[in-house]
């Protein structure tokens, strides 16, 4: 009992505690909120996650370098491209290669796809729990445009696992930019229409705004990053703070926001997909033809036409699949800008074909950390709101 | 300071340089593989290192990125290792913290007064790899439930391992706050 509730209890209050989740309608993810109430008001709130918890770093630890990047699709299954190109790019700095241009232009292409797949499920979500079904309609819709693209691409739609070691499964289909053209002139209709239907529409903003707002010092202070911390002011984004890919050759705006409240975090994720619309239709024009894969024996998977018509190709590929590939002994982190910030993967190795060490630092669990503090002393109702623009995705949070 | 051998990097390395000049005794190693600022500094000084590391204005590493801990069970030195990452925003720069720790009761003190982050990165090592963090305000388990025998990310801790079925009366008991069923 702390001195809130005791200064409650003396004045005559009882305080009433509410358990939110782990699986409540209005929670879309499996978390635990404990809210200790008076009247309306969050007195006290306490936050629970691990529920969906399935140990992905002993996972990965038991496996070969190559083998994690399946369990990455599984971390955010809302962006799982990126979750996939962070992981790549880590294990590439701890080998010490680099993927082709062609490659790296691909990897912002279906990276930024994913941002704004992201983005739109937190928007059409958020709004979907604050009673407005037709822009989670829309922001489905335009999601399964998206996936058509993964689709083609990889022949998978959410668990896409496209990204390899020093390059991509597959290049993109020769059809690719006439269809990239089609969806996504069917994603800004889609994406303009939940604009027109959330931005200025006078109930959407009275829930959003002055809500869940805290001082960019306490999300710094917690070590919060991504579209949170813009909102508040704090224009950190590792694509152009720590460019990775190409993203220094491509032109792009930051969006930042003033007072950090709900409507600015929801204001700066639909700037944000403007933004990774422009930059996907800049990298499809700008993309060079090449290798999309890197050529080092050690690393790579021969194609199969090579593995069943040389002996030494066979042998390599037997090796490289049943040993993996052996990096030197080592540690590094590499950190890439996902859709709800800082996504870190640090990869220790002993020299051995295991990692020692496959840790990710995933924005979900750390973001959810302030969330006790963003709903103390505001309403029930603002909790929701909170809890959408956080944008929590339970299998990168638990991991 | 001794610098990993011909590690031009890390000499040159900032952060490193003005850590090493504060601490010279705590700073037990040093390295920059593969342009990853390294710092090894004795487990008893964390808490004054991570203080100068976000307080002195040249380094202002304003954010604990992560903390994590490795297990190095069947290879030389100290079993674990905890791992902490800073990033600087005023400077754009990362570096990494690292302290050994010996197998036999692995402790060391909460750096969560300092970096409200490390509060559930703490519970959360903790959780997975048993490393006590003394003066934290609520060590418990965070990803696991109560209940959970062992440490699972422990490398001697088989990955088939099945854990005992716990009833539901006794789970919310435990929390503390939710009344036991009849």
């Amino acid at each position: 009992m702390d001195a809130e509730e005791l200064r409650l209890r003396e004045a005559g209050f009882e305080p009433l505690d509410v358990q939110m989740g782990p699986s409540h309608p209005a929670m879309h993810g499996t978390v635990k909120i404990w809210l200790k109430l008076d009247g309306e008001t969050v007195v006290d709130a306490r936050v629970d996650v691990g529920f969906l918890h399935r140990g992905f770093e002993k996972e990965c630890e038991s496996g070969c370098y190559y083998q994690v990047i399946p369990y990455t699709d599984r971390l955010n299954y809302s962006s799982p491209m990126l979750a996939n190109v962070g992981y790549c790019l880590a294990a590439e700095k701890l080998f010490g290669v680099e993927a082709p241009p062609r490659c790296q232009y691909i990897r912002v292409i279906v990276g930024e796809l994913s941002r704004v797949a992201d983005h739109l499920v937190c928007i059409g979500a958020g709004a979907l729990e604050l009673a407005a079904m037709t822009p989670f309609l829309y922001a489905v819709e335009a999601r399964e445009l998206i996936w058509d693209l993964f689709d083609a691409i990889c022949g998978a739609r959410v668990t896409c696992n496209y990204v390899r070691i020093g390059g991509v499964r597959a290049d993109l289909p020769p059809d690719f930019p006439l269809l990239l053209g089609a969806k996504l002139k069917g994603v800004w209709k889609l994406f303009n229409d939940i604009d027109k239907l959330l931005t200025e529409n006078p109930i959407f903003r009275d829930r959003m705004e002055g809500t869940g707002a805290l001082p960019k010092e306490d999300l710094i202070a917690y070590g919060v990053t991504g579209p949170l911390l813009r909102a508040a002011g704090v224009p950190l984004d590792l694509r152009r703070a720590e460019p990775y890919l190409v993203y220094d050759r491509l032109d792009f705006d930051i969006p930042v926001g003033g007072r950090g409240d709900n409507y600015d975090r929801y204001l700066v994720r639909m700037e944000e997909i403007r933004q990774s619309l422009r930059m996907i239709e800049q990298a499809a024009r700008e993309i060079p033809d090449g290798p999309v894969n890197i050529d080092d024996p050690h690393i790579r998977w021969p194609g199969k036409s090579r593995v069943f018509n040389s002996m030494e190709e066979l042998i390599g590929q037997f090796k490289v699949v049943t040993e993996g590939m052996r990096p030197p002994p080592g540690e590094v982190y590499q950190a890439i800008e996902s859709a709800n910030g800082e996504l870190g993967f640090y990869l220790v190795s002993d020299g051995t074909g295991k990692p020692v060490k496959c840790r990710c630092r995933s924005p979900s669990f750390v973001n959810m950390q302030p969330l006790a503090l963003m709903v103390k002393g505001g309403l029930l109702a603002d909790v929701i709101p909170t809890f959408d623009m956080i944008n929590m995705i339970g299998g990168e949070c638990d991991r | 300071m001794v610098s990993r051998d011909g590690d031009k990097e890390a000499d040159l390395d900032p952060t490193l340089r003005s850590l090493a000049a504060r601490f010279a005794e705590a700073i037990v190693c040093t390295h920059a593989y593969r342009g990853d600022a390294t710092a090894e500094t004795a487990p008893d000084r964390i808490v004054e290192v991570c203080r100068f590391l976000r307080d002195e204005p040249e380094l202002s590493f304003d954010f604990l990125m992560d903390l994590t801990v490795v297990d190095w069970l069947g290879h030389r030195g100290l079993r674990f290792e905890v791992v902490y990452h800073f990033y600087s925003l005023r400077h754009g720069r990362r570096v990494r913290l690292k302290v050994r720790l010996p197998e036999e009761n692995p402790q060391i003190d909460s750096i969560s007064p300092i970096f409200p982050a490390a509060n559930w990165h703490e519970r959360e090592a903790y959780d997975m790899y048993g490393v006590v963090f003394h003066g934290h305000p609520d060590l418990r388990r965070i990803l696991l439930y109560p209940e959970f025998q062992g440490h699972p990310l422990r490398k001697d801790y088989p990955k088939e391992k099945v854990q005992p079925l716990v009833g539901i009366a006794d789970l919310e008991e435990d929390t503390g706050r939710g009344r036991r069923r009849a």
